[in-house]
């Protein structure tokens, strides 16, 4: 299989409603460059597998996930590292490995550009790129920030702007079943309440980025 | 020839000590059922907890963390460096998490491992989150000359929950640091250290790490040994502060949970934070002042 989906957000005016989102899912050479100049957040993500692993990565019962995120400047860092681990594990849990024992299925993921929300618009890009990709998966999953300033207002989808003047940014990936949470990572102080109330928000929002994922694939199956 | 029907396999293996290498999960699932685990502990029980400060001489904060078998020791230097442009007046904090192949055999030598950078960024986040030190504290003259804290966390022995070990080891040994008074004199522009007269650091949170691993997608355990977190289809740590604010809620993927499961989490932290304060609270006490 191979599949590519390039995930590009972009900001709505209205603040309530998390995001409108193009995506251009299909052969690498077939994108057009216009969207690259947003200049929001923009990841390009494409997936190859199952291929062939190296006998020290394989795992006898399952497929072996490999994530590799390239950030738009500098070398891939410690931070980068922490965030693959982040990606790769949530696509373990929804990918079902055991369908290619002994393989390798590496999502490889281009940062274009970053206005905020990085990490969630990773996420959807991978999974959308594992549809693309045919990869047998349990169900979808999608990525979504929220951001609690210093008076507790909760935003979703912050900018970049409003991510640095935050008191804390919760990322959550949750799954398209139950909308479980499947990942979290935080930063800065907030408390239980405050999670809870960010995370019903994350769920509720879910659904908006559910819907899309349903109608950006049925755009490109009813034109092949 | 007579033909003789065979045992039920299942039979024979459950009798013999075969299961623990052939299906270690099902193993597992047998104590699970009855709200234990082999090594004897409740599902929610923590290992034995014990710290030691102090013990390198050499450097200027230590602390060694053994949390039943895993032990993690923390040493801090402080050196001087130039503040960063962007901040003069303020120091730096650098942890790095040490995963030698001393601890564990999944881990070769040579440059840092997936798992040792994953604990290096989470430790860094934890700093930098929980606001344990204010970094304005480090800076000794804005512009000129802050000191940088060089965390070095290596694990001599690897047996699940590195990330708890680390961040008590790490709270422990800032507990223990004590930096020498500098004054810049006027003439020379040189830094003078006095290291008769030395202070501690002024620690502002205490956060305290649980980590949990979660089974079979429904079942949770706090605490996981090097076996469980193998077996587990997730885990799960959540680091809080004594206001019972969350510095961090570390969940890498795995197996869904829903938000009650998640409040259970929260007040299984709140009671280990409890616990850890006393001991910290106690080896405190133990400290005798330079």
């Amino acid at each position: 299989f191979w599949g590519a989906a390039a995930v590009s957000l972009q900001r709505s005016a209205h603040p309530l409603l998390c995001y409108v989102a193009h995506v251009t899912v299909g052969l690498a050479q077939n994108f057009l460059p216009e969207w690259t100049l947003l200049g929001d957040t923009s990841v390009l993500a494409g997936v190859y597998g199952p291929a062939e692993v190296k006998v020290s990565k394989e795992i006898f019962n399952k497929a072996t996930l490999e994530v590799i995120l390239r950030p738009k400047i500098g070398l891939p860092g410690v931070a980068e590292k922490s965030r693959e681990r982040l990606i790769r594990n949530t696509c373990e849990a929804v990918v079902l490995g055991t369908l290619h024992p002994r393989t390798s299925i590496t999502v490889v993921l281009q940062v274009i550009s970053d206005a905020g929300s990085l990490l969630a618009c990773c996420l959807n890009a991978a999974c959308m790129a594992l549809v693309d990709a045919g990869v047998p998966m349990r169900s979808l999953f999608c990525g979504v920030t929220c951001a609690l300033d210093s008076d507790g207002t909760l935003m979703l989808d912050p900018t970049a702007k409003q991510e640095k003047e935050a008191r804390a940014v919760l990322t959550f990936a949750l799954d398209s079943v139950e909308r479980k949470l499947l990942m979290s990572t935080t930063k800065g102080l907030y408390s239980d309440a405050e999670l809870q109330q960010c995370l019903a928000a994350a769920q509720a929002a879910s659904q908006h980025v559910f819907r899309f994922y349903r109608e950006s694939l049925q755009r490109r199956y009813s034109k092949s | 020839i007579g033909f003789q029907r065979k045992p039920n396999i299942w039979k024979v293996i459950f009798e013999t000590e075969f299961i623990i290498t052939v299906e270690p999960l099902e193993y597992y699932r047998r104590f699970l059922k009855e709200n234990c685990r082999p090594d004897g502990r409740e599902l929610g029980e923590f290992r034995t907890t014990t710290v030691n400060i102090g013990s390198i001489s050499t450097a200027d904060g230590s602390a060694l963390v053994k949390l039943g078998n895993t032990t993690v020791i923390c040493g801090i230097k402080a050196e001087f460096a130039a503040p960063p442009t962007d901040a003069p007046d303020k120091g730096y904090v650098v942890p790095n998490v040490d995963l030698p192949p001393l601890c564990s055999s999944r881990f070769r030598s040579g440059p840092p491992g997936e798992e040792a950078q994953v604990a290096s960024q989470f430790i860094a986040d934890v700093i930098e989150n929980s606001q344990i030190i204010q970094k304005e504290d480090l800076c000794i003259s804005p512009g000129k000359l802050a000191w940088v804290l060089y965390c070095d966390l290596i694990c001599l022995d690897y047996d699940g929950n590195i990330l708890d070990a680390c961040t008590f080891a790490l709270l422990a040994a800032l507990k223990n640091v004590q930096l020498p008074e500098v004054t810049i004199s006027e003439e020379t522009a040189l830094a003078e250290v006095n290291l008769k007269k030395k202070s501690f650091l002024n620690i502002r949170t205490h956060p305290v790490a649980t980590s949990f691993a979660v089974f079979d997608d429904t079942l949770l355990i706090v605490d996981p040994t090097g076996e469980e977190e193998h077996l587990a289809t997730g885990t799960l740590t959540v680091v809080m502060d004594e206001e019972g604010k969350l510095c961090c809620l570390h969940k890498p993927g795995g197996s869904g949970l829903t938000g009650a499961k998640l409040q259970d989490c929260m007040s299984r932290a709140v009671t280990r934070h409890k616990e850890v304060k006393k001991l910290m609270d106690e080896v405190v006490k133990s400290m005798k002042p330079k």
